[in-house]
């Protein structure tokens, strides 16, 4: 067993052993242990480098803190970086790597940037990368230059490059009362909670449930701590309403008392069990939480607080109680408060030597004098560490005598051999999430800490969390938490009994000593006290602004050491009181949160899909489809060899020809049922549909209510109560929306009902100058004929034995017909209809085409309702009804709307016989080197069969008094210009006589 | 969030769809008082405190909700049917410490 391992203690398992490899070097350590444990107990004191000077550095804490031992943890290609030391369990077959070294953690080239350290103080990026040009290599350019190398010398970690292949899982949780930490308050608030039967959710971040008491070395009920920390635990598994999770770091604390978690669940495993995710995302709704996060102990900062070597006094004393390990063997510890000499006491029970105590205090109480005897330790009073040595482990320091009301060193330095020295400056509550939780921290200047706010959410704080640093206070202060929270009266039973040494839990005022050398305030980042002072110097006032220039703060650990004294430091520079100066406000996460376990399930592409009854019949038949919003429709059906262009030219002019069929089913369909009905479709229409008949149907404009176009399309009237309204396929569901809040909010006694019925019918539209005998020959039940069947008319009949509805309406500008049936039996129509076209040369035909033939006939779509046209622009002015008011019509003659020079719907032809674009302008004047003075821009383009030309739809200033002059497309992303042509947008058949037969 | 829907009980916000200002309101419909129907479509009240707001549960019932939420701390302080009449459900008391 290796020297710096106890014999007996602490709750490894010294029978298991487990192997495991840093650095490639393999290690031993016993089950239990983590990461940092085990290195520490095989000798290990080098741990890693620091960001900004390569410093050697080795482990500071023992807890979700650390700021310098962060390692990257491998499996298989994939790297974790980043991770504490002391917050990776081992397991066999471990892998873990050293970060920010190179060639290797004992031999690091980036250490020069120690001798540099005057010229990389705070601001350095600032103030040599930023300004003007002059010469080749300065300012922005210089860091162009200087970037690559920056990168690769300061940081952390490297993020790994293989994908992921683990699976993670999101819960949602709901409980009446969440415990956060499982120390001794949290337990008994737990237990409290549960005992009065509530839902009960207990988190600890930590593997093993039980805080310091798994440490402290105290006695509870007569038991070592530990063991009775493990009874609650026990007794606590035993209840159906508590759900016990370890590993779990509740990470975020948002609105409505909704907290995010993480569980590590096989992190700690060799082999994860059959089914369980690496993480697993908590989504808790809890209706009370009790806060019993603890605190954090605060480092000291003096020249050397860096070295490795030294570290946080409650660290060493939880490695040498809970993990057996001693972190040194000839131990010095530098205090300014009670709290070290129980781990001064603690180390020498483990076997440590402890050679002195250095406390800023001259006025030690008289038991803390009896603890430091008790611990064999030199007392040294009202004195202060200014130097630390040793390279990469401490071999030595320096003390002075030291005035705590001054600050001020005296007398000669005295040299202390020593291979370890613990510090401790005081104890910072844990109140990051009662901080996410919505409130400011109030500084408390006895405990100098900044202790947690007035809850604004419901939360209770027990223990610690509180600034009650003693187990009895914990204990008490727990009870009652989960009592209130768990909505039970308080209770006056006896609680358990507390043995424990005694303290004072208020420091003093004391967060650094002025030495020569580089006092370490961030360790993480890098930031010395004279980083600090120098923002001061350089004007930097607020602790924003602070943060932000030096970074202090700003690493993985989020300043979870440095943040108070930081501000001390701040503060006395700006000779302003601690609470003057302001905490920044804690934001999630409290720790890092893989992004992994926020996707969790959600990966890959997370749109659903939304196909057409007939989606597999096109997929047989050679359709190319894409997607439009969340449907597919086919493209184009190629043929062999066919470019898209050659499939809608031939498929567009078959159309016209003969017939063509289309799969419409996407549009969107809204039934408008009730008394009020046609009233309520005379509001939201820009045109009258109160007087359309029963079995006709009608095309329809609807306006925003600022005046702009909203959306088109036909509703058919179905009977006297009953209408089929159908919008188009991008505006469906916005459309649904609009109706829906104009019945329910604006207008709510109309009797009407809206509901959605897209998904219930399919869509056929068949068009072309044979689509009327294709029909007769399928149809049964009705007549098509130009009597039974005018143009806008619907009938009743059925195909294949289907029923269907038959609407003669025209979008291709064509004699066409929609035809509707139930979407079941979409296929079985459509098959019918193809069939039936057969000795009529039907074909069918996709977006391309009917968007060909859609520009032909100059009608509109979202690419020209763009939210910014009026129907005036559109040409569709003749749809305002003048006597009826609807949406929009209020709003529509504003002055801006109604301008001469307003983007206007026009044609335009190529004259070079060549592509357009959509997106492309349209110029006067061509100006290829400098194009200027846009007059609009095409919406749409295409090549067209019916004119033999490449044609475009434009959107062009005072669009309709240019028709038949002459301009140039100027497309300067594709390289595109040439002459054209501005025309009427009615480009074929302007009179509509193909369509009315 | 949680908002609680009269209809549905307490629901997620995701849920949800805002409507925008419920303090909004719109002339007739024949009004030809430009200003008023500038006000209407334009003009939003924007307070830091309590808000009162239209809601759609658009994942659920797909009722429109009147909801006072307040804007600083997201605390929904009542909601009912913004057809009104209906009943309104106020956050428990002790919601609120």
């Amino acid at each position: 067993m290796s020297p710096r391992r106890t014999e007996t203690g602490g709750r490894i398992d010294r029978l298991r052993t487990i192997r495991f490899t840093f650095d490639g070097a393999p290690y031993t350590g016993h089950a239990g242990d983590t990461l940092a444990s085990a290195l520490l107990a095989n000798g290990v004191t080098l741990f890693g480098r620091s960001f900004k000077y390569h410093r050697p550095r080795g482990v500071l804490s023992a807890g979700v803190e650390e700021p310098n031992a962060l390692v990257t943890v491998l499996r298989g290609e994939v790297r974790e970086p980043n991770i504490p030391a002391t917050m990776v369990e081992i397991y066999d077959g471990l892998v873990a790597v050293s970060q920010n070294r190179t060639p290797s953690l004992a031999w690091d080239i980036g250490a020069i940037n120690q001798l540099g350290g005057k010229i990389l103080s705070a601001g350095f990026y600032y103030k040599t990368f930023m300004g003007p040009v002059i010469g080749p290599l300065k300012g922005t350019r210089f860091w162009m230059f200087c970037e690559h190398f920056i990168r690769r010398a300061a940081g952390l970690g490297k993020a790994g490059t293989a994908p992921d292949p683990e699976r993670y899982e999101r819960m949602n949780a709901f409980c009446d009362v969440l415990v956060v930490g499982s120390g001794p308050a949290g337990l008994m608030a737990a237990k409290a909670a549960a005992d009065q039967g509530a839902r009960v959710i207990l988190a600890d971040l930590e593997a093993h449930f039980g805080g310091s008491a798994n440490w402290s070395g105290e006695t509870i009920d007569g038991m070592p701590a530990a063991d009775w920390a493990q009874r609650m635990v026990g007794q606590l598994g035993g209840n159906d309403n508590v759900r016990l999770l370890p590993r779990t770091t509740v990470w975020g604390y948002y609105d409505g008392n909704t907290l995010a978690a993480l569980e590590r669940v096989t992190d700690h495993k060799e082999v994860a069990a059959k089914g369980e995710p690496r993480q697993r995302y908590w989504a808790i709704r809890a209706g009370s939480v009790v806060l019993a996060t603890g605190s954090f102990e605060r480092p000291l900062v003096f020249p050397g607080n860096d070295r490795p070597g030294v570290m946080l006094a409650h660290a060493a004393e939880r490695y040498a109680n809970e993990y057996g390990v001693l972190p040194g063997q000839r131990i010095a510890l530098f205090t300014n408060n009670d709290s070290a000499y129980r781990s001064a006491v603690a180390l020498k029970k483990a076997g440590a030597a402890v050679v002195a105590i250095i406390d800023v205090r001259s006025d030690i109480s008289n038991e803390m004098r009896r603890m430091a005897s008790e611990a064999e330790a030199e007392l040294l009073a009202g004195h202060a560490v200014v130097a630390t040595e040793g390279g990469k482990a401490l071999t030595g320091l320096k003390v002075q005598r030291f005035d705590a009301m001054s600050g001020s060193l005296s007398g000669d330095e005295r040299s202390i051999h020593a291979d370890s020295l613990l510090m401790s400056g005081g104890w910072s509550p844990t109140i990051h999430l009662a901080s996410q939780a919505g409130a400011k921290a109030e500084w408390d200047p006895a405990r100098q800490a900044f202790l947690p706010p007035k809850p604004t959410q419901r939360w209770i704080g027990a223990g610690a969390f509180t600034g009650s640093f003693s187990t009895a206070e914990a204990i008490a202060e727990g009870r009652a938490a989960g009592l209130q929270a768990a909505g039970g009266a308080a209770s006056s039973a006896p609680l358990p009994i507390v043995e424990a040494v005694p303290g004072d839990p208020d420091p003093a005022p004391v967060f650094e000593i002025k030495a020569k050398g580089k006092s370490f305030v961030d360790f993480q980042h890098d930031v010395t006290a004279e980083d600090v002072r120098l923002a001061h110097r350089e004007g930097f006032v607020s602790v924003e602004h602070l943060k932000r220039y030096t970074t202090l703060g700003m690493a993985t650990d989020q300043g979870k050491n440095s943040n108070v004294p930081g501000l001390a430091i701040m503060a006395e520079a700006l000779g302003k009181p601690i609470p003057e100066v302001g905490t920044t406000r804690f934001r999630p996460p409290y720790t890092a949160v893989s992004i992994g376990s926020l996707a969790a399930e959600r990966f890959g592409d997370l749109k659903p899909e939304r196909l057409t009854p007939m989606h597999d019949w096109h997929i047989a038949n050679g359709a190319r489809m894409y997607s439009a919003g969340l449907w597919y429709r086919p493209m184009i059906y190629g043929l062999a060899g066919e470019t898209v262009e050659q499939a809608y030219v031939r498929e567009s002019k078959a159309t016209r020809e003969s017939a063509g069929i289309v799969d419409v089913s996407t549009l969107g369909k809204i039934a408008v049922q009730g008394p009020d009905a046609a009233a309520f479709l005379d509001r939201v229409y820009t045109n009258m549909f109160s007087t359309l008949a029963v079995g006709k149907a009608r095309y329809g404009l609807m306006l925003r209510e600022d005046g702009l176009a909203f959306d088109d399309g036909t509703t058919w009237r179905l009977g006297e109560q009953e209408f089929l309204m159908t919008t188009t396929t991008a505006n469906a569901g916005k459309v649904m929306q609009h109706l829906e809040y104009f019945l329910d909010v604006i207008w709510p006694e109309l009797k009407v009902t809206v509901t959605s019925v897209t998904d219930e019918w399919a869509g056929a539209a068949i068009g072309g100058p044979k689509a009327r005998v294709i029909l007769a020959a399928c149809v049964t039940g009705t007549a098509v004929d130009n009597a039974t069947l005018p143009f806008m008319g619907i009938v009743h009949g059925r195909i294949a034995g289907v029923p269907v509805m038959i609407c003669r309406l025209s979008f291709s500008g064509e004699m066409a017909f929609e035809v509707y049936s139930g979407a079941g039996y979409g296929t079985r129509v459509w098959e019918a209809l193809i069939e039936a076209g057969k000795p009529f040369g039907l074909v069918t035909y996709g977006l391309e085409a009917l968007g060909t033939m859609r520009i032909e006939k100059g009608h509109v779509t979202g690419a020209e309702i763009d939210g910014r046209t009026t129907a005036r622009d559109l040409h569709l002015d003749w749809m305002l009804s003048k006597k009826k008011p609807f949406i929009g019509s209020a709003m529509m003659d504003r002055e801006g709307l109604i301008a001469s020079d307003r983007l206007q719907l026009v044609g335009v032809v190529a004259l070079d016989n060549r592509p357009l674009n959509g997106g492309g302008h349209i110029v006067e004047e061509l100006d290829e080197a400098n194009p200027h003075d846009s007059l609009g821009h095409i919406t749409a383009c295409c090549y067209s069969p019916a004119l033999g030309k490449y044609i475009a739809l434009a959107l062009v200033k005072g669009g309709k008094a240019r028709h038949g002059t002459r301009a140039f497309v100027s497309d300067p992303l594709r390289n595109r210009f040439g002459p054209i042509e501005i025309v009427s947008n009615h480009f074929y058949d302007p009179d509509g006589s193909r369509m009315h037969g | 969030m949680l908002i609680t829907c009269p209809y549905c009980g307490p629901r997620d916000v995701i849920e949800f769809t805002y409507q925008g200002d419920g303090n909004r309101e719109r002339p007739q419909p024949a009004s030809q008082d430009l200003d008023a129907w500038n006000a209407y479509v334009y003009d939003r009240l924007n307070p830091a405190g309590d808000h009162n707001e239209i809601w759609q549960h658009s994942g659920g019932c797909r009722a429109h909700l009147r909801v006072v939420r307040n804007t600083i701390t997201h605390e929904i302080l009542s909601t009912a049917f913004a057809r009104g009449g209906h009943k309104s459900t106020e956050n428990r008391a002790e919601g609120r410490s």
